[in-house]
């Protein structure tokens, strides 16, 4: 039987948190925008996998957590990234192949980690990091840290072995993981569903685990946190794990290179009305937040946007230099004596 | 001084580790009450208990991962992979997130994490629980690999793994499980990267590595009833590697000779012998030789998977021949 869309049993989230919420949305968004710009300019030379139409799992998430918990996530990881607290300027200069990217040019927007808050990175292989972010949750658990750790992953996932093995280990250790399949309906162009035995496929076969079937609309900010509050504090208390299935939809292609004529025009349509920033946005206005406060959060998202390309593109070249540094934990690259 | 043998001083060495550092945990199949398939974890699970010592299910995806994500965030973690062939089941974990991902975040994350695995034929389990695949770590880089030929080499070198801050695919090699040995007595730790030379002579140089090594000593000895003297190295370590013990060998004797179990394609020695063609092409006296299995999935039957392998008597021909 396939699972309904639910609803987080109370979606009462205040006021500084929405206020919150929206501004990590907007800044997402001129992210992504800016990002493709840029790839127009022919400035980003290699892949990258946008997430316009995704930030309210991103933004929902990231607010619920606490700052010591850790975030896994795939090649469309910039606004899971930035959501945590990571640099725009050093992201942008990432994708760029700048020596004052992220990574200093050894990872690319595939690969966007910042440690230090939090995001442990971005994963390329599908599913490979299901079981990575077991394993922090793992160590969280034996070192008593109360830590949780998040693990985003798209819906072409779920058919791949990885998915499985992580799902069992982690109902098996109780551990503390939330795994979040963001289900944007298509895996790169072929939609889900046609290659899938079930309708649903994270939340159909959370049974399978001994898990809650827990699908919703990913495109509401507000039941993204209200989910995310839940599912983390149930992890962070010893209740094991959670399988959210969030329903949201990529407003452009796979990657650069796909403009997407696959999908129905209506379908488009339907999903760009359900846009999760305009969306939040009349809600907002509708609960008596002002125009002013709202456009103020806007022209400040873009003013960071722009600051952050600024000093992306005055950023050096990365340095040759670092080809063979920090292969090893000694810096370096060395093999032989 | 105390003899064990090979699976006990696995166990000697991890146990060592474990109650040495509180963050040393280690997983994998049938490791716990079952003490390991190859009884090389025997004790552990007594000893540290359910949760240092835990068993999984048959997912190696989810062995490794779950060791990467834990080394990432303050363990550090020994994950078992019952039969190294078993590794092509994970290998995406192994070779592109284990080994690249401090790379790949400019040494945001250490991952000290050890790789202990059953490698090798010589028990007619048939091709796809016999290999040798040290090349196949070697060919990656970010990880380290060990391969130790004797039970001080075991527990010494598995130590060293254990400590280093980096991931080493340590390899045990199967048919060297029973083989016993002096094991120093208190804390035993190697380095790794060291080669050593075991038996010196001026005509040629044979290296080899982990179960060839006893066969290339009995070939040696053998060799000098026929009026040959040999060098014996054992590699130990191949990522990070000593060339500069093996090459000054291979100089002192002009002749080089490697021994690897592994199928002939991209074996270790092929690495060797282009180093030292590289770096030492004026003292050669002759032409550089690998003795290996030849190309083939490795066979089951006893007659064919002894006449496959080096063996003592191949080595010695081959030698004999190629120094005439």
């Amino acid at each position: 039987m396939s699972t309904q869309v639910g609803k987080p049993a109370a979606a009462d989230v205040d006021r500084p948190t929405r206020l919150r919420l929206y501004q990590l949305m907007v800044e997402l968004r001129d992210f992504e925008q800016r990002a493709y710009e840029l790839f127009l300019e022919n400035l980003v030379r290699g892949t990258s996998h946008l997430a316009l139409g995704q930030e309210a799992i991103a933004a929902g998430f990231a607010v619920a957590m606490r700052p010591d918990d850790y975030t896994f996530c795939t090649y469309r990881g910039h606004d899971h990234t930035l959501a945590r607290g990571a640099s725009m300027a050093a992201a942008m200069a990432e994708l760029l192949g700048r020596s004052n990217g992220m990574l200093h040019g050894k990872g690319g927007s595939m690969h966007l980690t910042d440690v230090t808050h939090g995001a442990m990175g971005s994963y390329a292989i599908v599913g490979a990091h299901l079981p990575i972010a077991a394993g922090a949750a793992w160590s969280a658990q034996v070192r008593k840290s109360g830590q949780v750790a998040v693990c985003f992953f798209g819906d072409g996932t779920t058919n791949i072995g990885a998915f499985h093995e992580a799902l069992n280990l982690a109902v098996v250790w109780k551990l503390p993981v939330v795994f979040v399949c963001e289900n944007n309906q298509y895996m790169e162009y072929t939609p889900i569903r046609s290659v899938t035995a079930v309708e649903h496929p994270a939340a159909d076969r959370a049974s399978a685990y001994g898990l809650e079937p827990i699908l919703l609309d990913g495109n509401d900010a507000d039941v993204m946190f209200e989910t995310a509050r839940q599912t983390i504090g149930k992890a962070r208390e010893g209740g094991g794990p959670s399988l959210v299935e969030a329903l949201t939809y990529r407003h452009g292609g796979h990657s650069r290179a796909d403009p997407a004529k696959y999908r129905p025009d209506a379908e488009v349509r339907e999903w760009l009305s359900r846009d999760p920033v305009k969306r939040y946005r009349e809600r907002l206005l509708a609960a008596g937040i002002s125009e002013d406060e709202l456009n103020e959060i806007e022209t400040r998202a873009q003013q960071k946007v722009d600051a952050a390309t600024e000093e992306a593109r005055n950023g050096a070249p990365a340095g040759v230099d670092e080809i063979e540094r920090q292969v090893w934990s000694d810096g370096g690259a060395s093999w032989r004596n | 001084m105390a003899e064990l043998s090979f699976r006990e001083a696995i166990a000697a060495g991890i146990a060592q580790e474990m109650a040495r550092d509180p963050m040393v945990y280690f997983i994998g199949e049938d490791i716990g009450a079952a003490g390991g398939v190859f009884k090389a974890t025997v004790g552990l699970f007594e000893r540290f208990g359910p949760e240092r010592v835990r068993d999984t299910p048959i997912s190696e995806q989810a062995i490794i991962g779950a060791a990467m994500g834990a080394a990432m965030t303050g363990l550090r973690p020994i994950a078992e992979i019952m039969f190294s062939d078993f590794l092509a089941t994970c290998w995406d974990m192994v070779a592109n997130q284990v080994a690249k991902t401090r790379y790949m975040t400019d040494g945001q994350v250490s991952l000290p994490l050890v790789i202990r695995t059953a490698n090798g034929g010589g028990t007619r389990f048939g091709a796809q629980h016999s290999q040798s695949l040290e090349n196949w770590g070697m060919a990656v880089p970010g990880l380290k690999v060990v391969a130790p030929s004797n039970p001080a080499d075991a527990k010494g070198l598995l130590a060293g793994a254990i400590r280093d801050n980096d991931p080493v695919l340590f390899f045990e090699q199967k048919s060297l499980y029973g083989v016993k040995g002096n094991v120093p007595d208190g804390e035993h730790v190697e380095p790794l990267g060291r080669a050593r030379v075991l038996r010196t002579g001026k005509d040629c140089t044979i290296v080899a590595l982990a179960a060839m090594v006893p066969k290339a000593i009995e070939a040696a000895e053998q060799l000098a009833a026929d009026g040959i003297e040999a060098t014996v190295v054992d590699v130990r370590s191949l990522v990070p590697i000593d060339t500069r013990t093996i090459l000054a060998e291979v100089v002192k004797t002009g002749r080089l000779f490697t021994v690897e179990e592994n199928p002939r394609l991209c074996g270790w020695g092929a690495e060797i012998a282009s180093i030292a063609a590289d770096e030492c092409f004026d003292d050669l006296d002759g032409p550089i030789v690998r003795i290996t299995t030849p190309h083939v999935p490795l066979p089951a039957a006893d007659v064919l998977e002894d006449a496959a392998m080096p063996s003592v008597e191949r080595i010695r021909h081959t030698v004999r021949h190629s120094m005439r």
